[in-house]
């Protein structure tokens, strides 16, 4: 460590020049904004999938400031809580304006996260050294959800209750020690007070301050390991005699004047949304939640705010009936396993032994199928974890993977959103079938990802990126 | 181990019993916390039984009354619905009660009718799945969502479980048990109480 030495200005040196350099004696902060911003070398190949980063974060500041002015209206109380949203809603000057903004945010929050975990499936953004980028991210999907979950019981109408009475139940499915779980998180024998004061707690608080640690370590992660672009090509590769990517340029002012023009089209379409459809047909604010809270009476038609839907409808899909089927395929993956991969004998065995206890768990005596939809729903959405590795593909990108590996994501994406359709309608016989059908591809695409991805011609990857000036 | 740094023992020890020290009180903090989630003692005292009067109840109405937060049921079942009992038997995945009976299905209700007197089904209305309040599909024959052959029953909204008039669960269903008999007796003809029997209070 040097010694302190103060920075020596001309004394006719502008205050504010003076200023700063007082601060960076004692603190980095210019560092901090070159390294992580000012002078971060982005490709300069980026094209629009990438505005969703930028975007992601300014509905977080969005939700954070909306949310602390709701908080100074709001009443955590089973008595108050409906009462004390409609008072927001009508009484308090732009209340209503603040809390549509609240509601209409988290919704776009994840169609813009949805829209950035898109970007890294095209361009392989998950792949070596990005891992753990990958990771944060995911973590904070993670935390989305229950933040999103913890605070759609707020309002207190009916949806809220009983979407929370559904959830809450999840866990009581867990052999043995499922029924007492169930009752600690509610804190009593049914969703009550004491369970809308925890939730209130966590919604505000606890995971609100995990999520910006992430935040801060998926950017500290994304700006150590250097951003991934279009073209799947590591920019740090080729250096120019500056010492800089040749195909990078600074964030700023490049990127910034980019994102001030994304962020502009962003909020043109929230502010239509917030004025002209803020409960966007029942899907953004679902109309049962127009109702308190009843324990006594479930509305005839329940379901999950539009983002959890996908995952919904795989827990709706494992039947007792469908459990035969799960049984064939995990048989059917392990004898593939065997066949098809080049894992060692331990490993291989290890598998085998693990999807002989679940085939055994899987039948009609053992293990319920409530228990095993439970663990599918968890699984959908845990499994996204594992892309780094379950993607062996030798290329990053689409662009220079094999022609059909497209279409596999377009089967993958479409399967997704039927999937997502299918949670929020009731369920029929043939609504039943075909979520089986979609869960079984969902599955499919990442269980059989490490076969598929490097499956096919490659095509050769370019030294440079593909950029035309413009 | 290289003996280049000295270490002395009397201090190692002293750091190791401090470390242990502050491990032990954290975790017993932490528990302190994870405790404070647990029912209330006011949550765990509201859970009184309730007295419910069934007079002038006609056959085919269905009275919904709160206890301990969950709705119960009082059916009073017409003769047609107690004999469409018969009917939905083979359908049905545990005719008998015989999963989980303990909690359950109280041993006086281990019957076809699932209850006391075959006219009342006394039962908590929530469904095994993940704890919906499933609603009364009393009228038989086909309707959305219903099969065909539909004998009056219950449908749950939320994943489409479907119960037959006694509260078992049809068979290849989400919901894996019947609907939950509470404890209950009748203190008259006329009147009933819930979450008490003959063993005492629940």
């Amino acid at each position: 460590m040097a010694a302190f030495k103060e920075t020596k200005l001309p004394a006719n040196a502008p205050i504010a020049e003076k200023g700063l350099a007082w601060v960076d004696d004692r603190f980095p902060l210019t560092k901090l904004w070159n390294d992580q911003w000012g002078k971060y070398y982005a490709p300069k190949n980026f094209n629009f999938w990438y505005i969703f980063g930028s975007l992601a974060m300014l509905i977080l500041v969005l939700q954070i400031v909306t949310g602390i002015f709701l908080t100074m209206h709001y009443k955590p109380d089973a008595n108050l809580a409906f009462g004390s949203v409609e008072y927001i809603m009508r009484e308090v000057p732009w209340g209503w304006l603040v809390r549509y903004m609240h509601s209409t945010g988290a919704s776009a929050f994840f169609i813009v996260i949805y829209l950035h975990m898109t970007r890294a499936l095209l361009y392989g953004s998950y792949k070596k050294p990005r891992e753990l980028l990958w990771l944060f991210g995911f973590a904070i999907f993670l935390c989305l959800m229950a933040e999103a979950f913890f605070g759609y019981l707020l309002p207190w109408g009916q949806m809220s209750y009983w979407g929370a009475q559904v959830i809450v139940n999840l866990f009581g499915a867990i052999p043995f020690i499922g029924p007492d779980l169930s009752l600690w998180i509610r804190g009593d024998y049914v969703v009550s007070d004491a369970t809308l004061n925890r939730f209130f707690a966590f919604h505000v608080i606890a995971i609100p301050l995990v999520l910006l640690g992430l935040v801060a370590a998926h950017l500290i992660a994304l700006h150590e390991v250097g951003s991934n672009n279009p073209d799947g090509i590591e920019i740090k590769e080729n250096l120019g005699a500056d010492g800089h990517p040749v195909d990078g340029i600074p964030s700023h002012p490049y990127y910034s004047v980019h994102d001030i023009f994304g962020v502009s089209v962003f909020l043109v379409i929230f502010s239509t949304v917030v004025f002209f459809a803020p409960e966007m047909g029942g899907y953004f604010l679902e109309y049962n939640n127009f109702i308190p809270a009843d324990s006594l009476k479930t509305p005839a038609h329940i379901a999950p705010t539009w983002y959890f839907t996908p995952f919904y409808s795989v827990l709706r899909a494992t039947t007792a009936d469908f459990m035969y089927v799960l049984m064939g395929a995990i048989a059917l993956y392990v004898v593939f396993i065997w066949l098809k991969s080049r894992l060692s004998f331990m490993v291989k065995s290890a598998i085998a032994v693990v999807a002989l206890l679940a085939i055994i768990g899987m039948l009609p005596a053992v293990l319920d199928a409530k228990f095993w939809g439970v663990v599918l729903f968890g699984a959908s959405v845990m499994i996204m974890a594992a892309l780094p590795w379950l993607d062996h593909s030798p290329v990053k990108s689409i662009r220079y993977r094999p022609d059909w590996h497209t279409y596999v994501l377009w089967v993958f994406g479409f399967v997704f959103v039927t999937l997502g359709y299918l949670g929020t309608q009731l369920p029929t016989a043939l609504f039943t079938l075909i979520s089986q059908v979609c869960t079984l591809l969902y599955f499919s695409f990442f269980l059989l990802m490490p076969w598929w991805s490097a499956m096919g011609t490659f095509k050769p990857v370019p030294k440079r990126v593909t950029f035309h000036p413009h | 181990m290289s003996n280049e740094k000295q270490v002395d023992p009397g201090r190692r020890g002293v750091l190791v019993a401090t470390c242990a020290t502050g491990g032990v009180i954290g975790l017993a903090t932490a528990g302190a916390l994870v405790s404070t989630f647990q029912p209330s003692e006011k949550a765990k005292a509201a859970g009184a039984p309730v007295e419910v009067d069934i007079d002038g109840m006609t056959p085919g109405e269905m009275r919904t009354v709160e206890w301990r937060g969950k709705p119960v049921w009082i059916l009073k079942r017409s003769p047609d619905m107690v004999d469409s009992l018969k009917k939905t038997d083979a359908d049905v995945a545990d005719p008998k009660s015989e999963r989980a009976p303990d909690a359950l299905t109280p041993e006086y209700a281990r019957n076809q009718y699932r209850s006391r007197k075959p006219e009342y089904l006394v039962a908590v209305g929530i469904c095994s799945h993940l704890g919906c309040s499933p609603t009364s599909k009393f009228a038989s024959g086909a309707q959305p969502n219903l099969p065909d052959d539909w004998k009056g029953g219950f449908l749950c909204p939320c994943h489409g479980s479907t119960f037959d008039l006694a509260g078992r669960v049809f068979k290849n269903k989400p919901a894996p048990d019947n609907l939950e008999v509470p404890p209950h007796m009748y203190l008259s003809d006329n009147r009933l109480i819930i979450g008490k029997d003959e063993k005492g209070e629940a």
